[in-house]
């Protein structure tokens, strides 16, 4: 996100101080001038602080207490013990740890995957609809239809299709085109992580969609004819015309994408009603499961802070690489 | 430059594929909406075996959806409208004056978008427990506490999406207002406002929708009196029966005024995302 935030203030900096014609008309105005904008911003910095930030320092500090089912309806009692909940939840030995990382296992596929898919099936869509015909509105609605529509509305609506006897997906694979023998369980056991991929991806897709689409809409039209005067046929000119010039608008949407399906917990919790089978155990889910079953807040929140560094030490990596990349270029 | 034959083809596949991943599910929604019960009890149809709207009658009183929707009205339009009011002046400030702290603060607002919602859940839930006990100030559990909270989830997406129209408006109208005499809230109110109008209700509808959506803290933050429809929807299983077909038509209820408001409105977030994505 850092790149994509700063490298626009940079290019609007320039020309707004340098511009002659409004220094002297802001200048009489002194003092005020320079609290202003501080004024302006503090309802959302309070509520910034408020919301965001003081919790998420009050979880770190959460997170060195014992804060079990004991101490949680007065929590000045409970006791400071360090880094205790980390090494006993991070302890790859215990039952606790196993179960963790399995479910770190589970959601790093399930983000690499669903990010993938959504991105395929966005860029396909995008590029498709480049080119103006009759029915391309409609179509583009349609296509933004899934993201707009309430998260649960659109998971419950999923988990009614993969109902194992009520349910289109069985009635399709099994009465109409007699594929299976067996009713197959989507929503238990080892189908349920591809329930969960693709249900996600079909909420998912449609961002990746707007966000290639609100990209292509700047490539020069005049980039395809020079491509096509050369001979460029479909695929070459997507290679060189068109991923070159969604770079940036991609090196943002994976990451984003990445962020939020990692810590995706609507999709899990509707499907699943509440909890999640072992096989689609995402992370979020987890913790919340572990943290509100055992009331051990304390641990839920060594967990909550370790993913936040694991994330952040990935965006961290991913930015840079990103960033030399295209410093060797250029 | 002319469209080869492999190209159509190969578009019309494409588009046909991804147009049936995309409306199945909603044609289940809005024909199962439609279905007597025993429809959806027994193996799945294609087609009501005999339409009716019954189920848009009885959903009301399966559960007190009346009282959900009530809820997520309150909260998503207070919070929404707030947020907007908020991120009005916060983008006003980003977009017109140059401070120390700018970047900071443009970069730390957008980052916390990003943060896992489970870091903020568990603090959250005890301060606002905690603050209950204390002071007397009902957080947890009502719609002030979900109306506060929603409205910093929107409030990033919301600025940065502001200081993109913003910017977009020329300051020449700033520089005009100021020699007639205007102060800075007044060219606010008067100038750019009401050139910025698309902006402001695309984010108003964005600010909305994220409320509208929210399940992780609406399912511990409400008791049976706050409740919204992300956590009421999933109240129509009951020990005996699964009303799929109230289900479908709560979910095809509560979905229409999100979606009607969002594709009439894509055009400005497209325009949003271009112009703060891309450059």
């Amino acid at each position: 996100m850092a790149t994509s935030t700063t490298a626009p203030d940079a290019d609007r900096r320039e020309p707004r101080a340098g511009s002659p014609a409004r220094g002297p008309a802001r200048r009489p105005r002194g003092p005020r001038r320079s609290l202003l904008p501080y004024l302006l911003l503090a309802p959302a910095v309070v509520l910034e602080l408020a919301i965001h930030v003081i919790p998420m320092v009050v979880g770190v500090w959460m997170s060195l207490l014992e804060l079990t089912q004991f101490h949680i309806r007065d929590w000045s009692t409970a006791p400071f013990i360090g880094l205790e909940n980390y090494r006993a939840t991070l302890d790859l030995n215990s039952a606790a740890g196993k179960e963790l990382l399995h479910s770190f296992w589970v959601t790093l596929a399930y983000s690499l995957l669903s990010v993938g898919f959504a991105w395929l099936l966005g860029i396909s869509a995008a590029v498709v609809l480049q080119r103006p015909f009759r029915g391309r509105a409609i179509l583009r609605a349609l296509f933004l239809t899934p993201y707009a529509l309430p998260v649960y509305a659109a998971v419950i609506t999923w988990s009614f299709l993969l109902q194992r006897d009520t349910g289109l997906v069985n009635h399709v694979l099994v009465d109409q085109l007699g594929l299976m023998n067996e009713r197959p369980f989507w929503l238990i056991g080892d189908n349920s992580f591809w329930s969960l991929l693709v249900v996600s991806v079909w909420r998912n897709w449609p961002f990746a969609f707007l966000c290639l689409m609100a990209g292509l809409q700047n490539v020069p039209g005049e980039l395809y004819e020079a491509a096509a005067i050369d001979g460029a046929g479909f695929w070459r000119r997507l290679r060189s015309v068109t991923l070159p010039m969604l770079r940036p608008v991609n090196l943002v949407l994976l990451l984003v994408l990445f962020l939020w399906t990692f810590n995706d917990f609507n999709t899990p919790f509707v499907l699943f009603g509440g909890s999640a089978p072992e096989q689609a155990d995402l992370i979020s889910i987890h913790i919340y499961r572990s943290s509100f079953k055992t009331w051990d807040f304390g641990s839920g929140s060594a967990m909550s802070v370790a993913l936040l560094l694991f994330l952040l030490v990935v965006s961290a990596v991913y930015l840079l690489i990103t960033n030399r990349r295209r410093d060797d270029h250029a | 430059m002319r469209e080869t034959a492999g190209e159509r083809w190969g578009r019309r596949i494409v588009l046909t594929l991804l147009a049936l991943f995309v409306v199945i599910p909603l044609y289940v929604m809005v024909t199962s909406a439609a279905k007597p019960l025993q429809d959806v009890q027994n193996g799945f149809t294609w087609w009501p075996s005999r339409p009716t709207l019954q189920p848009f009658v009885d959903m009301w009183s399966t559960v007190p959806l009346a009282r959900y929707l009530v809820n997520s009205l309150v909260v998503s339009s207070i919070a929404a409208v707030c947020s907007v009011a908020v991120a009005i002046f916060a983008a006003f400030a980003v977009s017109r004056y140059r401070f120390r702290g700018r970047g900071v603060f443009t970069v730390t607002v957008l980052s916390t978008q990003m943060f896992p919602g489970i870091l903020f859940l568990l603090p959250l839930f005890l301060i606002y427990v905690n603050l209950g006990n204390a002071t007397g100030i009902e957080l947890y559990a009502s719609r002030t506490g979900l109306v506060i909270t929603y409205l910093t989830f929107s409030l990033p997406f919301s600025i940065w999406m502001l200081v993109g129209y913003f910017d977009s408006i020329p300051r020449g109208l700033d520089e005009a207002a100021q020699v007639d005499g205007a102060g800075p809230l007044r060219t606010l109110f008067q100038v750019i406002l009401p050139a910025a109008v698309p902006g402001v209700v695309a984010v108003t509808v964005y600010a909305f929708m994220t409320a509208w959506g929210e399940v992780l803290f609406a399912s511990v933050m409400t008791d049976e009196g706050s409740r919204t429809l992300a956590v009421g929807l999933q109240g129509y299983s009951t020990q005996f029966n699964v009303y799929w077909n109230q289900i479908m038509a709560a979910s095809l209820v509560v979905s229409i005024p999100v979606v009607v408001g969002f594709l009439a409105l894509q055009r400005y977030f497209v325009a949003g995302l271009t112009a703060g994505a891309v450059k």
